[in-house]
C-alpha cells in the first residue's frame, strides 16, 4: 500500500463566539495554517475533503456548496463526510484513504463546527414522531451509560472531576484552547451544577467554534518536510438500537483499535503507544475509552486514571490540549484530535508536547456511540 | 450607546421545517396497537431478539423482524439520569428523570420518563410499570403512556438483561 503522511495541521483559535470571521472565514483560517505549516501551494492538492456534523447545527443545509471557493475546492474534486461527532476522524481517514489509493497524491482536508450560529443541543433534541419529547442533548444520551459504568465497576465519583480538572490544566498549554480556567481542581468542578446526573457543568464540553484542516501527502511527495507518518487507520459502526448491544463498551471501538493496531503492528498499545488524542467530551468517557480501546482490562480504567497514568507526564498521556472538555467545534473536534496526534509525533506540539513522542493515537467516536475513527501516526515509517 | 445603535455583525435568520413521517409496516403495525394500549415487539427470526419499539429488523442479522410479540407494560430501568437543564424546544420542565426503560420480554431499551417517586430514590434494576394516560386521548404514539412508576417488586439484575443468542 501507498505510506501516506501528515505533512502539515492547521487550527483555528477556539472560542465560543468567533464573530470575527463568517463560517467561510473560520475555514479559511484553518486551512491557510495548514498550507502554511505544509509549505505548499495551492497547485499541489489535487482534492478537497470536507467534513462536519450535522447541518441543523448551525442552520446551513450542505455548507459544502457555498464553502467550494473558501476551501480551494474549485475545479477539483470535493467529498464532504458526515459521521456525527465522529466526523473529523472519519474524514481524515477518508482523505488519507484517498492518498493511499494512489488516485491522488495531495491531499486538504477541512472540518469546521460553528455552533454560536444555532444551538447544537437543540438540534440533538427533536421530537421523534410517535414518542414523548424527552431527548436532552448529546449529555442527556450519554449520562445513563457514564452511570452504568460507574455502577458495573465501583467507581468512585471523584474520578470524573479529575479527568475534567487535568484536560483543563492541559488547556492552559494551549493557547488555541476555547477553554482556559486558572486555578481549576477538584473542588471547583464537584461545586459546579449538575447538568445531566451524574455529570456536572464542569464535567462537560463546551460549545465552541472552530475548524481544523491537515494536509495528507503520499511518501514519493515528502521531500525534506517533517512528517507524521500513518501506521494505521479505520473506522467501525454499529446498530444504535441493537440486541446485545453494550452502550458502555461498544463493539465498533473494540474493534477499531484492534484493526489499528493490527495495522501499525502494535501488541500492547499501553506500552507501545507514548500518548494519545482521545475524545472525552464528558469527563467519565476517558475511563470508559481507556477500557474500550483495550489499554487495560474492563473496571480497571478509572484505576488508571486515579493514578495519574493519563497525566501528561504520566505514563500514557491522554489530551494534551486539553481535549473535547476544553474546546469543541463539534465538527472538527475528531480531527483535532487527529491533528494533535500528528504534531506530537512531529514535535510540533510546543508547550503540551510530551517529551520523545514516536507513536501517538487519534480517536473520535459519534452519534449514538456507535461510529467510531482511528488512527496511529509515528515520527518514523519503519 | 443604546442596543439600538450598536452596529450588528450577524443577522438572524429563522428556520421552520415540517415534515411527514412514513412510518413504514413494522412501525405501522406497532402503532395500531399502541392506540389500543396494547405493546406489541417484534422478533428476529434468527436470533429471536425482541425490538421494542420494533423497527422493522434486526441490526444484528439484517432480516426483517416478523414475528409479533406481545408485551406487558411492565419492566425495570436498565439505566437513567437526571436532566436539569432546560432544553430548547422541550415542554418539560426539568428536573426530570429520562430512563432507559426494558420492558420484560425485550431485549432493547427505549427512553421514556419516570414520575411518582423521590428522584433520590430511583435506581439502576428498579422494577416499573406504564401510567397510562385515560383511553379516550389515546393515540398512534408512546406518549399514551404519561410515564412509568416504581413497583413493589425485587430489584433486577440488570447484567442480566443483556441479549445473548441462544
Amino acid at each position: 500500500m501507498i505510506q501516506a503522511g501528515v505533512i502539515g495541521v492547521g487550527q483555528t483559535k477556539y472560542d465560543a463566539k468567533r464573530r470575527d470571521v463568517s463560517m467561510a472565514g473560520l475555514v479559511r483560517e484553518a486551512i491557510d495554517n495548514a498550507m502554511l505549516a505544509a509549505d505548499l501551494e495551492w497547485d499541489a492538492i489535487d482534492a478537497v475533503i470536507l467534513g462536519k456534523a450535522p447541518d441543523m447545527f448551525e442552520g446551513v443545509i450542505m455548507p459544502e456548496l457555498y464553502l467550494a471557493d473558501a476551501i480551494g475546492a474549485v475545479g477539483k474534486p470535493v467529498l464532504r463526510v458526515h459521521t456525527a461527532g465522529s466526523v473529523g476522524g472519519s474524514t481524515a481517514v477518508i482523505a488519507a484513504s484517498h492518498v493511499c489509493s494512489g488516485q491522488f497524491k495531495t491531499v486538504l482536508t477541512v472540518t469546521f463546527e460553528k455552533q454560536s450560529e444555532s444551538n447544537a443541543t437543540w438540534a440533538l433534541s427533536p421530537r421523534y414522531p410517535y414518542s414523548p419529547h424527552i431527548n436532552a442533548g448529546a449529555g442527556g444520551y450519554f449520562a445513563p451509560f457514564i452511570r452504568e459504568y460507574i455502577r458495573r465497576y465501583e467507581a468512585p465519583e471523584h474520578i470524573g472531576w479529575k479527568v475534567a480538572v487535568k484536560d483543563r490544566q492541559n488547556a492552559l498549554k494551549n493557547p488555541l484552547a476555547h477553554l482556559h480556567i486558572p486555578g481549576i481542581d477538584e473542588k471547583m468542578v464537584s461545586d459546579t451544577p449538575m447538568l445531566w446526573e451524574p455529570l456536572r457543568y464542569l464535567e462537560s464540553c463546551p460549545s465552541s467554534d472552530g475548524a481544523c484542516a491537515m494536509v495528507i501527502t503520499a511518501q514519493d511527495q515528502v521531500g525534506s518536510r517533517n512528517v507524521a507518518w500513518i501506521k494505521g487507520m479505520a473506522v467501525r459502526s454499529e446498530g444504535t438500537l441493537s440486541a446485545g448491544r453494550d452502550e458502555v463498551n461498544p463493539q465498533a471501538g473494540i474493534d477499531c483499535a484492534k484493526d489499528i493496531y493490527n495495522q501499525a503492528g502494535i501488541q500492547n498499545p499501553f506500552n507501545e503507544i507514548d500518548c494519545a488524542e482521545i475524545y472525552v467530551p464528558f469527563s467519565w468517557y476517558e475511563p470508559m475509552w481507556l477500557e474500550n480501546l483495550g489499554f487495560c482490562d474492563l473496571g480497571e480504567g478509572w484505576k488508571l486514571t486515579d493514578k495519574d497514568a493519563t497525566a501528561i507526564d504520566g505514563e500514557l498521556p491522554f489530551n494534551m490540549s486539553g481535549g473535547v472538555l476544553s474546546s469543541n467545534p463539534i465538527g472538527a473536534s475528531g480531527m483535532i484530535r487527529f491533528g494533535e496526534a500528528a504534531l506530537q509525533v512531529m514535535g510540533l506540539a510546543e508547550d503540551h508536547q510530551v517529551e520523545d513522542a514516536k507513536v501517538a493515537m487519534g480517536h473520535a467516536y459519534g452519534g449514538a456511540a456507535q461510529f467510531f475513527a482511528m488512527w496511529i501516526v509515528s515520527s518514523s515509517l519503519d | 450607546m443604546s442596543s439600538e445603535d450598536t452596529p450588528k455583525d450577524y443577522s438572524e435568520s429563522p428556520i421552520n421545517l415540517e415534515y411527514f413521517y412514513t412510518a413504514g409496516s413494522a412501525t405501522t403495525r406497532f402503532l395500531n396497537q399502541v392506540k389500543e394500549g396494547n405493546i406489541v415487539g417484534q422478533a428476529c427470526p434468527k436470533c429471536k431478539a425482541v425490538y421494542v419499539p420494533p423497527r422493522g429488523s434486526c441490526p444484528r442479522c439484517g432480516v426483517a423482524t416478523d414475528i409479533e410479540v406481545p408485551l406487558t407494560d411492565k419492566g425495570c430501568i436498565e439505566s437513567f439520569t437526571v436532566v436539569h437543564i432546560p432544553i430548547p424546544g422541550n415542554p418539560i420542565v426539568p428536573p426530570y428523570v429520562c430512563a432507559m426503560i426494558r420492558l420484560d420480554g425485550s431485549n432493547i431499551s427505549f427512553l421514556h420518563l419516570i414520575q411518582e417517586v423521590e428522584i433520590e430514590e430511583i435506581r439502576i434494576g428498579m422494577r416499573i410499570q406504564a401510567v397510562w394516560k385515560p383511553k379516550e386521548e389515546w393515540t398512534h404514539s408512546l406518549e399514551n403512556i404519561k410515564w412509568f412508576a416504581p413497583i413493589d417488586e425485587p430489584d433486577v439484575d440488570v447484567a442480566t438483561l443483556r441479549f445473548q443468542e441462544s
